[in-house]
């Protein structure tokens, strides 16, 4: 249960992005038969994608991944408007992407204002609001955290960013295919998805940026995708990203009914003495699930899930190699030793209530046997 | 996420050996720190100047669990001056090796079990 990391590709993806290896290996860029018909499957592609969030085909562009949407977000809007000013506003708990992107961006002379957020994880509109200075040029934050789960109020937020003539972007990579999108209602200029998150394949992703906005492009080259993002189209990549858009659309529905599984998930962990859901408890993914264990460590929990057969995710350091525990953990205030017992469970397609069931009767014995030999429990 | 493990490795985390506390131990060595996730404590009970008996308690990660285990296997039976010799590498090696990130970090058993000689040579008045 770990599918925030990264899902399989739906067989019928797979089925529909084949031909565009072998028979119609076409470039779009390429004036002859194979070179159109390539051309014409990328701007359906864009169609569909526009379609999934409810935007104009051509505020559509195709990017290598959400990480690159993101930075080409950020970097092309802050070198686009640096006459303008030099002050971006963040969250302190994006992710990465943006998080070291905006870093980035204050070694070139930039300045970054990186809100806090409640013990929920939530963004508070009114401090998005006192932050903005006549400097400011671009307001970033995500649609929903990949760690915690929380949903973010970025309608309010959108509200905010057009009375005050400010760019908005927003992460979407985890909320594509799960929450209904619309750059409309959420009031975005600019949004982030990945295909690889809701069933497609890796190594592709979208920006959409509303017509009136301009980047900087941050790679040059060919005039690929209206001289915003050259490189030579990853064709069989776009299409499989435009049918897993598709799939995801017709399971929009079934998504929302899944929360279902993710409370009984919720409400049966936390049945463990001393356990505790992080992110909020209902404003989340309805995939997401987040506890924490007092007195344990994460890496051991994951561990020990996997002999059983789990598959999960932690926010402590031991499993990462920077040997920090989540910032995003640390954000909602956690302490260190509080974020390292942390464990993300986030359900896929592919679980069933028996999945939830199996979580549910191993992890008790797991965390018994874990705190038999921790110190801290006493 | 275990194929950084050594077999060894995932077979002493699944079935820990002298794992609790000595009730009347002799010497207690507490070593690492809960803000960077590993926190160790190692009991020894002393006879005749051999380690008649190592326990652990351990709030850590595989590599934290699976060393203070192993130290408790090495120094069960060896003199104060044998258990002193062993060494954070000779703890790695019995366990055909640590992932590099958990050669430090995590890596503390020799440590714990050292100080806990030095807790009880203290107590004892014989340093």
């Amino acid at each position: 249960m770990d599918h925030s990391a990264t899902t399989a590709v739906d067989p019928a993806v797979v089925e529909a992005m084949l031909p565009y290896f072998s028979e119609k290996f076409g470039n779009p860029s390429s004036l002859y038969a194979i070179g159109r018909q390539a051309r014409r499957a990328i701007e359906d592609s864009r169609q569909k994608i526009a379609d999934l969030l409810g935007a104009r085909k051509e505020e559509i562009i195709f990017t290598g991944s959400g990480t690159e949407s993101d930075n080409l977000a950020i970097k092309g809007i802050a070198y686009k408007n640096r006459k303008k000013g030099d002050h971006i506003i963040t969250s302190s708990i994006e992710h990465h992407a943006v998080l070291r992107t905006c870093k980035f961006l204050e070694t070139q002379g930039f300045s970054v204002t990186y809100l806090p957020v409640n013990k929920e994880g939530t963004v508070n509109p009114a401090d998005v609001e006192k932050a903005i200075t006549p400097k400011t040029i671009l307001i970033s934050v995500m649609h929903a955290n990949n760690e915690i789960g929380t949903i973010q109020p970025i309608e309010e937020i959108g509200k905010i960013a057009k009375e005050k003539n400010v760019p908005f972007h927003t992460d979407a990579v985890q909320t594509a295919g799960k929450l209904p999108l619309n750059v409309e209602s959420l009031g975005v200029d600019l949004l982030s998805i990945s295909a690889h998150k809701m069933y497609g394949p890796k190594g592709v992703g979208a920006l959409y940026i509303r017509k009136g906005t301009f980047l900087e492009p941050q790679l040059h080259g060919g005039g690929h995708e209206r001289n915003i993002r050259s490189s030579t189209e990853n064709v069989p990549g776009i299409i499989g990203f435009a049918r897993a858009a598709e799939l995801a659309r017709e399971r929009l529905l079934q998504e929302q009914k899944i929360a279902g599984l993710r409370d009984s998930l919720i409400k049966g962990v936390l049945e463990i003495k001393d356990s505790y859901l992080n992110g909020h408890p209902t404003k989340r993914l309805p995939n997401n699930a987040n506890f924490r264990f007092s007195f344990i460590e994460g890496e051991s929990l994951l561990l020990n899930l996997d002999m059983k057969g789990v598959a999960a995710s932690t926010g402590s350091a031991c499993s990462s190699t920077s040997l920090e525990p989540s910032h995003v953990l640390l954000a909602i205030g956690l302490k260190p030793e509080e974020a390292h017992g942390s464990l993300r469970l986030t359900r896929g397609l592919g679980n069933t209530q028996e999945d939830v069931d199996q979580v549910v009767s191993v992890l008790p014995d797991i965390v018994n046997k874990l705190r038999m030999i921790s110190p801290l429990a006493r | 996420m275990t194929d950084g493990y050594s077999e060894k490795v995932m077979e002493h985390f699944a079935s820990p050996r002298n794992v609790g506390e000595i009730k009347d131990a002799d010497g207690i060595g507490k070593v690492g720190n809960p803000v960077c996730g590993d926190l160790m404590w190692i009991y020894i009970k002393v006879k005749d100047n051999r380690l008649e008996d190592v326990k652990f308690k351990t709030f850590g990660c595989g590599a934290a669990i699976a060393t203070s285990s192993m130290i408790t296997e090495m120094a069960k039976g060896k003199t104060i001056e044998e258990a002193l010799k062993i060494t954070r590498s000779d703890v790695a090696e019995a366990l055909d090796g640590l992932p590099p990130i958990k050669m430090h970090c995590s890596n503390l058993a020799a440590d714990g079990l050292h100080a806990a000689i030095k807790d009880y040579l203290e107590k004892s008045g014989k340093k």
